[in-house]
């Protein structure tokens, strides 16, 4: 278990700036995924703490040494990390096992302990009964899970893990989620899980960092990344949402059509002129009759412009009277509502996320 | 924290320059340089461009060139094409005895040719003279006819092979959306077909030209006796005691120009327009029926085939093992003789052989370790500028052999590094000129492992050595296996390059071969041939079983 800093790190390709200003620290035995869309910066992050690229400013230090700067980089077999890589990296002229025993064949380890360790951690992955076979005989399943095997043996400082499971179907992907927080709760290794899926990360991690265009956006829990999304980016990049414009004026927010009381907001002191919320589509409430007024609340008769049944629940576009905006409502299954039908919106300010400003 | 491994990246850099921008630039610098006072000089120049003589080799070289190209198009063209798309029968068969061409070298088909078409003796002379009862044969190989004949019927199998694989890429679909548009199949394969692999072939045309011009073996036994000279020929006679290297340096400049320049040309046709077209997915392919046409095209192909491989296989083997190669076949001719002079009886020919396939092996040891080396450098981006090391690996494909033998006897013939004389220059420049084939190969080989299995040994601590043993190297065992025998069969024929640089007890076989030839023991001869062509055999058939059907005949060449 490491603690691992990364302090203004910065990375580029000739004029590109892959990774820009990027800081962030883990807590021993913390897991945190960066996740972002492809092209964010997200694996280039990934191999410099790695160590096989350098990066070209900032540093980034474990348990208190710096081993990544501009001028110096310690070289990924002296830092004692594992990681999995998006093709596994099998070796495909080595046995499971052989595979598996490599890391610690290089720490020379005697070869009786070598020989239990390896056992050990196969049956951990429940690949016990195939240590003998090559990797070309195995499933992409099975071949994660040796990859997964052979870097957790050699109980790394940090478990580096980029894009794990993108190369596996639906199925075995949702099973691997849980494998790998299961292995994480076991072994309690510092990990660094890279992927674009925000399912993955929101089960296997402790904290998500979103990365877009080389930058860190918001690094949160996963639950507080969801409902408190601080940016229009991780507002729109974490599940769906409805991004409001309004204006904060006096004692009240207005948007195009409507106002909500400006106390009825967590963040009520901060708001100050253009303001920008999200607000998921389950967050609003539908209703064939005017509800109770409530004092916080929000109510805005609406029109349904168009709907769509999925089966675990209905998808709503509603347009506020006199106001062009188009709110995502989603619903239960049994709350149904007809195209051009007349509807109450119910909204909750306390679960509106102010955005910062662009 | 530097890399220790970039000491070893270093060496291998230094033996690049050693090899290859050495040579070349002692080339340069010694058409440049007085013979005796070493000042700067344009004499050299003079006294290789001021003679006509010398002037007359130069156009001999470019009209055989040009009608080489010509030749082999019209005997390569419709070869692959009937291979490719047509519903020709015998396949295989055209396809072993274009494999065969390919692997009888240029100086063992110019003795098959002397033995079937010499003024009076030749077999096809005899059995003209006795058909018809005329008192003399109207075929004589020495002579500019017979040279171009003769070449290409060497060099055809490039045509062959770049149209070849060209046609293959394009798909059906393409010539099916001729048809439907209303267009025959004569008019769909002028229109839509051969423009599609007209590339290709242009590009064919080029290399045939190039290798037609650098060529030393066949013009050597044909040309001088016919009294005529060529380029490569009268290099040769410069280098004749006293060798006036200068003025050979001098005289090769143009060969060389030339040959960068067409290669530089034939490599922007191809990245240009040949595979706009061909990069497409393959697709479904449906060959043409051709109805009776067929059988003529198996014709042409058979009779095109038996210039070029069946019957001078025929003649060199009946020579190889004949008592007196114009007796005939009979079977009191027969005899084992001149193969046990060969291996055993004499030992300038025994010491040959071995050297051959010594000097072979060491050269492409030395080939394939120095051009994966660079290519892995290049490949990881372990020292800045790769790109380059890949042109300087690649440079002596545009340096025809001849040429490169004179720079290296140039640079290495003279203090501070002495290897005339020693069997190291000649394996050095075999290990050179070969160096390209090394490298795409090993290249090829290389980008063939994800280097996320090498990246996975050093994050569990490996190093990077310890990567490239345990994880790297066994990987690319197989793919090294083919790469090391495609050079090994060029390196063991080699005559252009060693022809320069052999002295006494530095002879390999192809050099014996050429210097017997004017003792006019052909019996010998045709056996020394025979004993190359059984070993390319067998490594050809290794190479099958290793990498595949088509791994001699492919286009990695280029």
């Amino acid at each position: 278990m490491s603690r691992l800093v990364l302090t203004d790190v910065s990375r580029r390709f000739g004029s590109v700036t892959a990774v820009d200003r990027f800081s962030l620290t883990l807590q021993p035995g913390e897991f945190v995924s960066l996740l972002g869309p492809s092209g964010c910066g997200k694996t280039t992050t990934l191999r410099m703490i790695a160590g096989f690229l350098a990066p070209s400013e900032g540093t980034i230090a474990m348990d208190g040494h710096t081993i990544s700067s501009p001028r110096s980089t310690l070289p990924p077999e002296k830092r004692s990390m594992s990681m999995i890589f998006q093709s596994y990296a099998i070796w495909p002229n080595m046995t499971v096992a052989e595979n598996v025993a490599f890391g610690l064949e290089v720490r020379r380890r005697p070869k009786a302990e070598i020989r239990e360790r390896v056992e050990r951690i196969l049956d951990v992955v429940q690949m016990g009964r195939l240590a003998a076979r090559y990797p070309q005989e195995l499933s992409g399943g099975q071949q994660q899970r040796v990859a997964l095997a052979r870097a957790i043996v050699v109980q790394p400082a940090v478990l580096l893990l980029d894009e794990p499971l993108s190369n596996l179907d639906a199925n075995l992907r949702e099973e691997m989620r849980y494998e790998i927080r299961r292995l994480h709760d076991e072994f309690h290794i510092t990990t660094v899980y890279v992927t674009h899926d925000q399912s993955e990360a929101m089960v296997a991690s402790d904290r998500i960092a979103v990365m877009n265009q080389g930058r860190v956006e918001q690094v949160d829990a996963p639950r507080a990344l969801y409902a408190r999304p601080r940016t229009r980016f991780v507002a729109g990049f974490i599940g769906r949402t409805n991004l409001l414009d309004g204006e904060a004026r006096g004692e009240d927010v207005t948007f195009g059509g409507f106002a909500i009381p400006r106390r009825a907001f967590a963040e009520a002191a901060a708001l100050q002129g253009r303001v920008c919320f999200s607000l998921r589509p389950q967050s609003i409430q539908l209703h064939r009759q005017p509800p109770p007024s409530s004092d916080r609340g929000a109510v805005v008769v609406g029109q349904v412009v168009q709907r769509a049944y999925l089966g675990e629940h209905w998808d709503y576009t509603v347009r506020p009277a006199s106001s062009a905006l188009s709110l995502r409502v989603t619903t239960r299954p049994h709350e149904v509502f007809a195209v051009d039908e007349q509807v109450w919106l119910e909204l909750d300010p306390g679960q509106m996320a102010a955005l910062q400003p662009e | 924290m530097r890399d220790r491994s970039l000491v070893v990246w270093l060496l291998l850099i230094a033996l690049l320059l050693l090899l290859v921008i050495n040579p070349l630039a002692r080339l340069l610098w010694a058409s440049f340089q007085h013979p005796d006072t070493g000042a700067l000089t344009l004499e050299n120049y003079v006294a290789a461009y001021g003679r006509w003589r010398h002037v007359e080799a130069l156009i001999n070289s470019l009209v055989i060139g040009l009608a080489v190209a010509v030749v082999c198009t019209v005997f390569g063209v419709p070869m692959a094409w009937a291979v490719s798309r047509t519903d020709m029968p015998g396949k295989g068969l055209v396809w072993a005895a274009v494999l065969g061409t390919f692997i009888m070298p240029n100086y063992l088909g110019a003795v098959a040719w002397i033995l079937m078409a010499g003024p009076n003796a030749g077999w096809l002379n005899r059995i003209y003279t006795g058909l018809t009862g005329a008192t003399a044969g109207p075929f004589n190989v020495y002579s500019m006819t017979g040279l171009v004949l003769v070449i290409a019927c060497y060099s055809f199998p490039y045509m062959f092979v770049f149209t070849r694989s060209a046609l293959d890429l394009i798909s059906s679909e393409m010539e099916d959306a001729a048809s439907t548009l209303g267009a025959g199949a004569l008019r769909t394969t002028l229109r839509v077909t051969l423009p599609l692999a007209l590339p290709a072939i242009m590009g064919a045309f080029i290399v045939e030209f190039l290798e037609a011009i650098a060529l030393f073996g066949a013009p050597a036994l044909i040309a001088l006796p016919a009294r005529f000279q060529v380029m490569t020929t009268m290099l040769w006679q410069m280098f004749e005691f006293p060798p006036r290297v200068q003025v050979a340096a001098a005289y090769s400049m143009p060969l060389l120009l030339i040959t960068v320049f067409l290669f530089w040309l034939q490599y922007r046709l191809i990245a240009r327009k040949g595979f706009v077209a061909l990069t497409g997915k393959g697709g479904e392919r449906r060959l043409v029926r051709l109805g009776p046409w067929r059988w003529a095209l198996l014709g042409y192909c058979l009779f095109i085939t038996s210039l070029s491989f069946f019957m001078p296989i025929l003649v060199v083997l009946q020579a190889a093992f004949a008592r007196a190669w114009g007796r005939g076949f009979s079977w009191d001719n027969v005899t084992l003789r001149n193969v046990r002079f060969v291996l055993f009886d004499q030992t300038a020919t025994r010491a040959a052989t071995v050297n051959t396939f010594v000097y072979a092996a060491t050269a492409s040891i030395i080939a394939l370790g120095l051009a994966l080396a660079i290519a892995y450098i290049v490949a990881r981006r372990l020292v800045p500028l790769g790109r380059v090391l890949t042109y300087v690996a690649m440079a002596p494909f545009v340096i025809p052999g001849i040429v490169l033998a004179i720079g290296f006897y140039a640079a290495y013939t003279a203090k501070p590094l002495v290897l005339y004389g020693t069997a190291w220059i000649l394996i050095l420049a075999f290990a050179t000129r070969f160096l390209p084939i090394a490298y795409t190969n090993s290249d090829a080989a290389l980008r063939s492992i994800n280097p996320e299995l090498e990246d996975a040994a050093r994050i569990l601590g490996g190093g990077r050595i310890l990567a490239l043993r345990r994880v790297v190297a066994p990987l690319l065992r197989r793919g090294l296996a083919g790469a090391f025998i495609l050079v090994f069969i060029p390196a063991t024929r080699e005559l252009s390059s060693a022809i320069f640089l052999y002295t006494t007890g530095t002879q390999v076989l192809s050099v014996l071969l050429f210097d017997k030839s004017d003792e006019g023991n052909f019996e010998v001869l045709s056996s020394m041939g025979l004993i190359l062509v059984v070993v390319t055999v067998a490594l050809v058939l290794v190479g099958f079983r290793l990498v595949g059907r088509d791994f001699l005949l492919r286009r990695t060449a280029t």
